[in-house]
């Protein structure tokens, strides 16, 4: 027998507060990862840019890159509204339901912010990827 | 982690001495190898080709736990490694980059420049 916790189990929150904190997840995730995905495209091909000026040229050409750390700040906030949701509701819902919503916002993202030429076979990917990352989560 | 004793938050130098733990510094490295080679990967590819390939690594934990640490698999999560592994490659089969008219095609700027040359002559 384990000592019982020293607080009381928070009370199940509705499914409206669930939804919420879900979708705080996906959408800081999302905008982390467009922005993260815009300031690599900014910086150019990185391979081309050490192979110019080595390892620390490419590591300088990220750090001195203000969208890369607002990208970042956004995984950031993701990664804690992640922790808060898992706070209050069980893994077994969060980190499915985080993980492959997550395929499909960043397709209609990186389609409408990007300009990304989301063609018939990415929208295929993001939802087969996604039913299976749910599958594999659950 | 669940070979640290507890941390507790009053003694918050246990979390910093946990870093140092071989475990824990083996993992933070790969981490920072993932960041950087998905940094390189969203350089010079779409994020809507790079974030369902990495989904690929869902199907390389759930292998791994079954031939490494021994954990049934249902039949539900092979469905999910299929559906993974058929998205990815569908998505490998296309071009990783949005093809994106050079700026140096634009005719209207090509003659602006035009008339900027002769008219400093």
């Amino acid at each position: 027998m384990t000592a019982p916790l020293p607080i009381a189990p928070l009370a199940a929150p509705s499914p409206w507060v669930a939804a919420a904190m879900i979708a705080a997840v996906v959408l800081t995730s999302t905008t982390g990862e467009v922005l993260t995905a815009a300031a690599m495209k900014s910086i150019g091909d990185l391979d081309v840019i050490r192979a110019r000026t080595g390892l620390k040229g490419a590591i300088r050409a990220v750090a001195t890159c203000p969208l890369f750390f607002a990208g970042v700040f956004f995984l950031a906030v993701a990664f804690f509204s992640l922790l808060f949701a898992l706070n209050h509701l069980n893994l077994s819902l969060v980190a499915p339901a985080s993980a492959s919503l997550t395929l499909v916002t960043n397709a209609i993202a990186g389609k409408v912010f990007l300009k990304e030429n989301v063609d018939r076979r990415r929208w295929a990917a993001a939802v087969l990827v996604c039913i299976g990352v749910y599958l594999l989560a659950h | 982690m669940t070979a640290v004793p507890s941390i507790s938050l009053t003694a918050p130098g246990a979390l910093v001495a946990a870093v140092f733990t071989p475990w824990i510094a083996g993992g933070i490295a790969l981490l920072i190898a993932f960041f950087a080679s998905y940094l390189t990967a969203l350089s010079w590819a779409d994020l809507t080709f790079v974030l369902p390939a990495t989904a690929l690594g869902n199907v390389i934990v759930a292998l791994l736990s079954k031939f490494w640490l021994h954990e049934a698999i249902s039949l539900e999560r092979w469905a999910g490694i299929a559906l993974i592994t058929l998205g990815v490659s569908f998505v490998a089969q296309g071009p990783s980059l949005t093809q994106r008219p050079a700026p140096i095609a634009d005719p209207t700027e090509l003659e602006e420049s035009a008339v900027d040359e002769v008219q400093s002559r």
